[in-house]
């Protein structure tokens, strides 16, 4: 087991990184800023997974909560609304 | 220069949400039903992932002309031959045998509703 870098309330940044590969971070949200809602648990890589392979490590994988207007250009809905997505822990940097 | 990947299309126009009922062709739930085969932990043949994997190497052109579930066994045949699972002269003389068969059922049926 590893050790969690990030605690419900956090804030993080989604790494702005474009790999080849398979990823499950959503282009989207990419260069994001968040808060973490809650840790979801440990899970098999599904970026290994992706290619046949065993994928350990298992990662941590995060709630995370972004305010729509921080994700979306022009957002016209209103500014309380948020939007969750399930982010692996490698692809999120603390911001202080 | 785009980033983004061809698939990852979460948050662009899509237009018009289809929200009509209809059912599955027969060939789709088969291929639901291989890709679920191949996927219980007696055999782990292909994973979710592999199977997303595949999808997303289609390429943009491929991903938009083919339906979903002619995704789903495009992926699943490009996995399998990778992996050696089947061979490319396998696969290709089933097909065949199976294409000649269909076609010699479709054609007997046609000379019997004449006669």
């Amino acid at each position: 087991m590893s050790t969690k870098k990030f605690n419900p309330g956090d804030s993080v940044r989604v790494r702005e990184a474009y790999p080849p590969g398979h990823v499950r971070t959503p282009y989207f949200v990419r260069g994001c800023n968040g808060q973490i809602q809650q840790f979801v648990g440990s899970f098999a890589n599904p970026e290994e997974l992706a290619y046949g392979r065993d994928g350990k490590p298992e990662m941590q994988l995060y709630r995370v909560t972004f305010k729509q207007s921080d994700v979306w250009q022009g957002y016209q809905g209103p500014a309380a609304d948020t939007l969750v997505i399930d982010i692996y822990e490698h692809w999120l940097e603390p911001i202080s | 220069m785009t980033l983004r990947r061809h698939h990852d299309m979460g948050g662009l126009d899509a237009g018009p949400v289809e929200d009509s009922e209809h059912d599955y062709a027969m060939w789709e739930k088969r291929v639901d039903a291989i890709v679920k085969v191949l996927s219980t932990p007696e055999r782990k043949l292909l994973s979710t992932d592999e199977l997303r994997r595949g999808i997303e190497e289609l390429g943009p052109g491929v991903y938009d002309e083919l339906n979903y579930y002619e995704r789903w066994i495009s992926s699943a045949t490009n996995i399998l031959l990778e992996k050696g699972v089947v061979s490319v002269d396998e696969l290709g003389r089933k097909m065949a045998e199976i294409e000649a068969r269909w076609t010699a059922d479709r054609e007997n049926l046609a000379s019997e509703t004449r006669s």
